[in-house]
Parts: structure tokens; sequence; C-alpha cells
């Protein structure tokens, strides 16, 4: 509207990683280096290696899901081409500018964890598909053409590495976007999202059947996928919300006001709502049928070292953010969506440790310093990386065709 | 005095007539109300509206229709005529929430829908009034109130200093579509 275009904005404005967030970041990544130390070498019990690797899993899939989930969501606003989010587009760019590195630290965690036997043991073992041998397991021989370690491996190098230049190619364009002008970049990484989208929608589901469904290999599910997809798609929004809040506080980003948060918050809200869908409709349906080679699934999780986990599960995955956040009043209070997003991001480790403890550690499940300082140091890892790449540019794409419709948005 | 109700301003443009509210609204003119045929960012806010209550109502029937839903199959499965399906309990919650979701859906939908057509007096057989008929199609009125903003020649100069096309003087508060 004509009466509304002078704004008063610094659109040069650049974020400068230093002070406490740097000091805080280094720290968490310290506190993981030791946990992880603690984890592997100090660790009286029987079991610890193979927690740690577990931990290792947890927190390296989780990290590069929210990165993924950075790329998504930039492709997503192309895709659709919105424009509310245009002015708040570099944060989740900066989450897809780590994922090559997280993507690398996944594929480090699981091929070590393949080869020394700490994960994965299930199906990758000698002579598991040989009739007559000591480990020979007559389901998993059928597999064998699928879950193999080359074969699984290429899987995951192949698909990160796709995910990976993708995520690099978005950046890329929104920063030639910069300082060319034009439309022309604006088209091509609207097309590069498209087959970024279609790709990415076919292998998520494969991506999280290898890396975290193959832990039981007896054990399939065809909704898995898109489970561990809402997992990662709202973990990467309240990432993003959380990111955006803090910035705001420190002074930053004086273009994004409590309408994006809005929006932001109805994303959380629609998308825990729509975990929830996909959580229940898995266990409906292997509850109902009562197929032993399905129920074993949830049987593990029902027992007595996990059951007060799995109900917590869906207390703060679901319940939360649907009460606290049903009223448009909470979303639009940044401190409430604050919190909301803390909760969820804790609620969704949960949920990636009930996924992938039982099928690892089994009855041996703790939660102590390897859980506890792995979590603070991949976290750390997370925001010492994602700030880094976020004080490269602008915060602001300021060439972008529908900046001046995010400046005035309003919900 | 004439008996003239309300004095309709034409715009043809959703900036001038978001100019003309600002205008009017700094001599103090009471505006009646505003039409126009597509949603205007922000005119809530420069006319004061308070927020729709309809989320509330949608709130309570959805609350319903869970309540319905549940009691519904729990008369059904529970009370009126057990079976034994597969082996589970008569009591089978987790069966009991797919239809508790689907009746929300529903009554939150439908109440929804009723509730804003009966606000908007809107029902079968009954013609939709409205106060200027273009401003379903290509104008963006704004309707003042004449008996309680006594000065029609003010209001005109105004609305016509604003960008207004055409000012009319209407003696009925209504156009109908019969």
């Amino acid at each position: 509207m004509g009466t509304h275009n002078h704004h008063t904005h610094n659109f040069t404005q650049q974020y400068e990683f230093s002070g406490k967030a740097k000091t805080w970041s280094l720290v968490a990544i310290l506190i993981g280096v030791v946990a992880l130390a603690y984890g592997f070498l100090l660790d009286p019990s029987e079991h610890h290696t193979e927690r740690t690797f577990a931990n290792l899993l947890l927190m390296g899939y989780y990290f590069t899901c929210v990165c993924a989930a950075g790329a998504f969501f930039v492709a997503l606003q192309l895709v659709t081409q919105s424009g509310w989010s245009a002015g708040l587009i570099r944060i989740p760019q900066a989450f897809a500018n780590v994922l090559p590195v997280a993507s690398i630290i996944l594929i480090i965690i699981c091929a070590a964890g393949l080869f020394s036997h700490n994960l994965y043991h299930h199906w990758y073992h000698e002579g598991i598909a040989e009739v007559g041998h000591a480990n020979y397991d007559p389901i998993i021989a059928k597999k064998v053409a699928y879950l193999n370690a080359p074969f699984f491996l290429i899987r995951l190098v192949i698909f990160l590495a796709i995910y990976s230049a993708f995520a690099l190619m978005l950046t890329k364009y929104s920063n030639n976007e910069d300082t060319v002008g034009g439309l022309g970049n604006y088209k091509k990484s609207f097309k590069t999202s498209a087959i970024f989208l279609v790709i990415f929608g076919f292998t998520t589901p494969i991506w999280s059947f290898d890396t975290i469904m193959s832990l039981e290999a007896h054990w399939f599910s065809t909704m898995f996928g898109w489970y561990n997809f809402a997992a990662m798609w709202v973990s990467g929004l309240c990432a993003i919300t959380i990111t955006i809040i803090l910035l705001k506080k420190a002074g930053y980003l004086s273009w994004v006001n409590h309408n994006h948060l809005h929006d932001l918050g109805k994303f959380i809200f629609a998308f825990s709502i729509f975990w929830t869908y996909v959580w229940f409709a898995q266990f409906l349906l292997i509850w109902y049928a009562n197929m032993p080679e399905e129920t074993v699934y949830f049987f593990k999780r029902w027992e007595p070292e996990y059951k007060p986990w799995f109900w917590l599960n869906i207390v703060i995955n679901f319940l939360a953010p649907v009460l606290i956040l049903m009223t448009r009043d909470s979303k639009r209070r940044t401190n409430t969506l604050l919190v909301v997003c803390i909760v969820l991001l804790c609620g969704h480790w949960l949920d990636y440790y009930l996924m992938i403890m039982p099928g690892t550690v089994e009855s041996h499940r703790d939660f102590g310093i390897t859980e506890i300082g792995t979590a603070i140091g991949f976290a750390g890892l997370f925001s010492f990386l994602m700030l880094s790449q976020l004080a490269k540019k602008p915060l602001v794409a300021k060439n972008h065709p529908f900046l001046e419709e995010s400046l005035h948005h309003s919900v | 005095m004439s008996n003239v109700k309300y004095i309709l301003g034409h715009f043809e443009d959703p900036d001038e007539m978001m100019h003309g509210i600002d205008k009017l609204q700094e001599n103090n003119i009471g505006i009646y109300d505003v039409y126009t045929p597509m949603p205007i960012h922000g005119i809530e806010d420069k006319l004061g509206y308070k927020r729709s209550r309809l989320p509330i109502a949608a709130f309570c029937f959805g609350i319903t229709g869970t309540v319905l839903g549940f009691s519904m199959i729990y008369y059904m499965l529970v009370y009126d005529w057990p079976m034994n399906i597969g082996g589970k309990p008569a009591f089978a919650m987790p069966d009991f929430i797919p239809i508790m979701f689907e009746l929300t859906i529903l009554f939150a939908a439908y109440g929804m829908m009723f509730t804003f057509f009966y606000a908007n007096h809107f029902f079968p057989g009954r013609a939709p009034r409205v106060m200027d008929l273009r401003a379903t199609d290509d104008r963006f009125v704004i309707a003042i109130d004449a008996k309680t903003n006594p000065y029609p020649d003010k209001i005109e100069n105004l609305l016509k200093d604003a960008g207004a096309v055409e000012v009319m003087h209407n003696e009925r508060k209504y156009v109908s579509y019969e």
C-alpha cells in the first residue's frame, strides 16, 4: 500500500559472530567432546561403546535433519513463491549451508558404527546370510540384497551429497541475487527447488529407513519415513524460530515482527499435529492388526524401562504444542513461542531416543553424562557452524523479489 | 431535516479508499462500515474492529464433536452391544480416536459455517441485503451514518478530495438483490 512504503530498516545489517554466542558454542562443543571421551573410555558400564555410538547416531542424525529441514524450508518457500518469508530466508539458508558438514559427520558416524559392529549389527554380521552358519538369520538373508554395507553407505553418501549440493546451489543463487539483482537467479532457484523437493520427498523416507529403521532390521513400517520427515520438519522449524527470536533479542532482524513469528508458530502447531497423526497412524495399524513381527517394535517400547518415556513423548510433542499454541496470542508472544520451541526440540530428541535406543542398547538404556553431553555438544556444534555461516552475508536478501511483501506481512 | 440515512463514498482504488478513511477519521467523522470486493490488509486495525469470535465458536463446536463422538462409540461398542473384534477389549481407546477426530472436524467445520451464515443473515429464501451492489464488483465503498454525522456537504467534500469517484446520499439503508 502506497502509504506504507517508508521503512527505516538497515538492510546492510550483518550478523557478528562473537562474544557470548561464540564462547558458549565453543564451551558446548568442549562439553560434547568430554562426554564422548567419557562414553568411549571412562564409562565403567559394559555397553558403554554401543551406548556412545547410539548417542552419536541420534545427535548426528538430528543435526543433519535440522540442516536438511533448513534446505527444505528454503526450497518450499521458493516453489510456493511465498512472500512472507523473504525477510527471514537467510536463517534457513544458513542451516542449509551447514548441511554438507553435518552430512559428513553423519556418514562418518554411520560407517564407524557399522564397521565396529556397534550399530546395525542386527543385519551386518559375518555369515548372517550363510545357511548353517552360527549367525545365520533367515529373515535378514532375504534382505541382504538391500541391506549390505557397501550399498548402505553408497545410498547414504549419494542422498546426502544430493541434498548438500542442492542446499549450496540454492544459497548460491540467493547470494548472486544480492550482487546482480533482477529475476534471473530467482527463476533459476525456483526450478532448482522444484527438482530438489521431488528428490527429497522420495529419498528422505529411504534415508530414515536406512539410518534408523534398519537398527531393528526384522521390523519394518512404511509409515516410518513420513514419521521421520514430520519429526525433521517440526524440529527444523523450531530451530529456525529459536534462531530468529534470539537474533531479534540481540537487536537484529528489525524487519521480522510478530506476524512472521505467528506464521512460524502456525507451522509448528500444524506440523506437531501432523507428527502425531503419522505417529498414531503407525501405532494404530500395528496395534489393531496385532501381528507379532510388527508389534515387536512397540512391545520393546512398552517395557518398564521405556514406557514412561513412551508416554512423555506424546505429551511433549503433541499435547504441549497443541494446548499452548492453539490461541492466536500465544503464537504472537515471543517468549511463549520460544519456550514451546525449546520444549519441542527436547521432545524430538526424546522421539529419536525412543526410535534408536530400544534397537541398540535395548534394556541397558540409561540417561546420563553421555546422553546430555552429546546433545549439548552437537547443539554447540550446530550453533557454531550455523552462526559462522550466518555471519558471512547480510541478514536480508535485499534483492529478493518478494521482500517488500514480507516487510508488510500481516496476519 | 433531510431523509438521507447513509452517505456512501465510492472509490475505484483501495489506496485512495484507505486515504479516505484517514481523512474522515482526522475530522472525527464516524464510519458506519466499509465494503470492498476483496480483502484489504490492515483495514480491520484502521477501523478499530475487534477480532472475530469465530475461532471460539469453532473450538466449542469441535469439543462438542469430540465428546459426542466418544459418547456415541462408547454407547455402541461398550454399553449397548459389546463385540469381540480381533480379541480386543470392548473399550479399546485407540479405535475411538479416529472417530472422535473426524467428528471434531465435522462439527467444527459445519459449526463454523452455520455460525458464519447466522451472523451474516444468510439462509435459504432470504435475499442478501447490501448497501451498494457495486461493492461486490469493482467499487470500494465507505458508508457513513448521515443521522449521527449531520453535515453531508463536508463529508462529500472530504470523500471527493480523497479520490471518491461518486458520493451517494441514500434514503434507504439497503438495496436488495431482489
